[in-house]
C-alpha cells in the first residue's frame, strides 16, 4: 500500500489559492500580520486604557460582611452588591467562602450546595408572598407553542432532544426526594409522639 | 424598574425591582435599550454555575443611554449613547495596566481566578446585569464607549461580547496564512470566529456543530465548510480524513462547559452539574489537530474540574491559549471591520424579545427553537 502526503515532510498544498480566497471572501488576510490584531502581544505596558485616572480606586463604600475568596488578600476597591447572603443557603456559602480556597472542590461544590438550598427556600417562600412562583410559566414553555416547538423536533434543530428523556428524573427528582424525606419524617415524629 | 430575575435552574420572569444606585464615584447608571441573550447565560440559567442567586439579573450583552453618573466620572454625560463590554474593569490594576482587561484583579472579591462580568453570578463578583430596565456600570470613565453615530444599535450590542470574542478566540489560534482551521460550534461567537480566520489569512476554514441551520448559517455567512457531527461515527476520524490526515493547523471551541456528542460528559456536566463543563469540543479539538497545532479555547466553563484529554494535548506539543475576550482592546480594529463590512454582527440576530418575555427567550435559546442563533432583549422602558 502507497505511503499517503501524511508521511512526507510535504505540507499538504491549499484547496483554494489564495486569489481566490481573497476574491471570494470580503476581507481575506486583512489581518494576516500578527501587528494588525488587536491582541498581540497578549500583554504589554501601554495598554493601560484611557480614563483611569488613579494608581488605587477609591473604595466603594461598605459596612458589615461581605464575602470574598481567601486567595484575595483585601475586599477589591470595587464589588457587587446585587444579592447578599443570607439564611441556610447564606450560611453555606460563607462556609464555602471562609474556609475553602477556590483551588478545593469543596469550596465550589458547597456554592452548588448553597445554590440549591437557596432555590428550594426561596421557592417554598414565595408559596406565601404576594408573588408565588408559577413553576410552568417561569419555564417559557409557552414558547414551545409560538416558537415551532413541534417543528423544531424534526431534523436537527434543537438543542434539547438527545437527553430529554433524564430531564423528568434530574428536574422533578429533588422534589420527589425531598417530598418522600418531608413525608417519612413527619410519619416518624407522628409515630414518636404516639409512643411518648 | 422591570429586570429579568433568576428563580432557579430553567426559570426565570421578569419582576419589579429597585432601580441601582450609585455605590462608587467612578460608576454610572445606564438605562438599557437593548441587551441580548448570549450562549454562556444558558450555563446560568441550567444551573451549571456555582453562587448564581434566586434573584440575580443575568445580562453582560447590552447597550443603554447614561441615565445618571457617579462624582469623579469625567469621560461620560447623562444621555449619552453607550455600549458597554461585558468585562468589569479598573484600567489601573497589574492585569489592566498590561492590557489583560478580562482579568481585572478590582472588581471581583469572590474569585481571584476571574475578573468581573454584569450578571453571571457572585462568582463573578455579584454585578446584576443588562436584562433589565437600568443597570450600575461601574467604573464609567474605563469601560464604557460612545456608541459611534453610524453603528446601528443591533451591531453595538453584538459587539459588546459575541464578536470580539469570536474574533479574539481566531487570535488565540495564531493562525498564520494558508493554515487550515476548524472552529467547533456554530453559535454566535464560533460563526464570528470563522469569519474572523479568514480575515487572519486561514487557507480553510471548517465548522463543525450538530443543529443543521446553524451550519447553514456557517456556510452563507461565515464561507465556511461544514460538518454535522451527528453525521459521522466519530468526527475525530473525520477531521483527520479531510485534513490530508495530518489535522488541522489551528482548532477553536467556540461551545465550552454544555457540548454534546459525548453522553457521559454531557450528562455529568450539563445535567448532574459534577464537571466545571462537558469538555467535548475541546477534546475533539485537541485530537483533531496536527501534532504542535495551536488550540483556542473561548468557550466558557466553570471553575470546577473537567475531564480534559492532557494526556494527548501534551504528547501532541500542542499550545492551549484560552481567556475570556478583553472586549475593548478589540474595539477600534472591530470597528474597522464593521464599517467595511467585513463583519456584520446584525445578521446573527434571529429573535427579538420583549422584556416581558424572557421567560420564553430563554427556552427558545436553551432549546434553539425556531432557528434560534442569537435573542435579542428588548426592555420595556426602551
Amino acid at each position: 500500500m502507497p505511503l499517503t502526503a501524511a508521511y512526507t515532510s510535504q505540507k499538504p498544498p491549499l484547496a483554494e489559492p489564495v486569489e481566490r480566497l481573497r476574491d471570494r471572501i470580503p476581507g481575506w488576510g486583512v489581518d494576516l500580520d500578527p501587528a494588525d490584531r488587536p491582541s498581540f502581544p497578549r500583554e504589554s505596558l501601554d495598554l493601560r486604557p484611557e480614563g483611569a485616572n488613579w494608581d488605587l480606586p477609591e473604595q466603594q463604600p461598605h459596612s458589615g460582611y461581605r464575602e470574598r475568596s481567601i486567595e484575595h488578600a483585601d475586599l477589591t476597591p470595587v464589588f457587587g452588591t446585587a444579592q447578599p447572603l443570607k439564611g441556610v443557603s447564606g450560611a453555606v456559602r460563607r462556609l464555602a467562602y471562609d474556609r475553602y480556597s477556590e483551588g478545593r472542590a469543596a469550596h465550589w461544590l458547597l456554592l452548588m450546595a448553597g445554590d440549591r438550598i437557596d432555590v428550594v427556600g426561596s421557592t417554598l417562600r414565595s408559596f406565601a408572598s404576594t408573588r408565588p412562583d408559577n413553576l410552568i410559566a417561569e419555564t417559557g414553555i409557552k414558547a414551545e407553542f409560538t416558537h415551532g416547538g413541534a417543528r423544531s423536533r424534526l431534523g436537527h434543530g434543537r438543542a434539547d432532544l438527545h437527553h430529554q428523556w433524564l430531564d423528568p428524573l434530574i428536574v422533578a427528582g429533588p422534589w420527589v426526594l425531598a417530598g418522600f424525606g418531608a413525608v417519612t419524617a413527619a410519619r416518624r415524629v407522628a409515630r414518636l409522639r404516639r409512643a411518648g | 424598574m422591570k429586570a429579568m430575575v433568576y428563580r432557579g435552574p430553567y426559570r426565570v420572569r421578569v419582576e419589579e425591582k429597585p432601580r441601582p444606585r450609585l455605590e462608587h464615584p467612578n460608576d454610572a447608571i445606564v438605562r438599557v435599550t437593548l441587551a441580548a441573550i448570549c450562549g454562556s447565560d444558558l450555563h446560568l440559567y441550567h444551573g451549571l454555575m456555582p453562587d448564581t442567586r434566586v434573584g440575580h439579573t443575568f445580562g453582560h450583552e447590552f447597550i443603554g443611554v447614561v441615565d445618571e453618573v457617579g462624582s469623579s466620572v469625567q469621560n461620560l454625560q447623562v444621555g449619552d449613547r453607550v455600549m458597554v463590554p461585558f468585562n468589569i474593569f479598573c484600567g489601573s490594576c497589574f492585569f489592566c495596566a498590561r492590557g489583560l482587561y478580562s482579568n481585572c484583579h478590582n472588581v471581583n472579591p469572590n474569585a481571584t481566578a476571574v475578573g468581573g462580568i454584569y450578571g453571571y453570578s457572585h462568582t463573578t463578583g455579584g454585578y446584576d446585569g443588562g436584562q433589565a430596565e437600568f443597570v450600575r456600570v461601574p467604573f464609567a470613565d474605563v469601560g464604557p464607549t460612545k456608541i459611534p453615530d453610524w453603528m446601528s444599535d443591533e451591531d453595538a450590542v453584538l459587539l459588546t461580547d459575541a464578536t470580539p470574542t469570536g474574533y479574539f478566540g481566531a487570535q488565540l489560534g495564531d493562525i498564520v496564512e494558508g493554515d487550515v482551521v476548524i472552529v467547533f460550534g456554530a453559535g454566535p461567537v464560533g460563526l464570528v470566529a470563522a469569519k474572523s480566520a479568514w480575515l487572519m489569512g486561514a487557507g480553510r476554514v471548517i465548522v463543525v456543530d450538530h443543529m443543521d441551520f446553524r451550519l447553514e448559517k456557517a456556510r452563507t455567512w461565515a464561507q465556511a465548510e461544514t460538518y454535522n457531527f451527528t453525521e459521522y461515527d466519530d468526527i475525530v476520524v473525520h477531521m483527520k480524513a479531510i485534513t490530508d490526515n495530518l489535522g488541522a493547523d489551528v482548532a477553536i471551541d467556540a461551545v465550552g462547559a454544555e457540548a454534546d456528542g459525548n453522553f457521559l460528559q454531557h450528562v455529568t456536566s450539563a445535567k448532574l452539574k459534577l464537571q466545571g463543563g462537558s469538555p467535548v469540543a475541546l477534546n475533539w479539538a485537541i485530537d483533531s489537530v496536527r501534532k504542535g497545532a495551536n488550540i483556542s479555547v473561548i468557550g466558557a466553563y466553570g471553575p470546577l474540574f473537567s475531564a480534559v484529554k492532557f494526556g494527548d494535548a501534551m504528547n501532541k506539543g500542542l499550545t492551549l491559549r484560552m481567556n475570556q475576550c478583553p472586549v475593548k482592546r478589540q474595539w477600534p480594529r472591530l470597528f474597522e471591520h464593521v464599517r467595511n463590512g467585513y463583519l456584520r454582527p446584525s445578521e446573527l440576530v434571529t429573535h427579538r424579545v420583549p422584556l416581558d418575555d424572557i421567560a420564553e427567550g430563554y427556552h427558545v435559546m436553551s432549546a434553539k427553537l425556531d432557528g434560534c442563533i442569537k435573542p435579542l432583549v428588548v426592555p420595556s422602558a426602551a
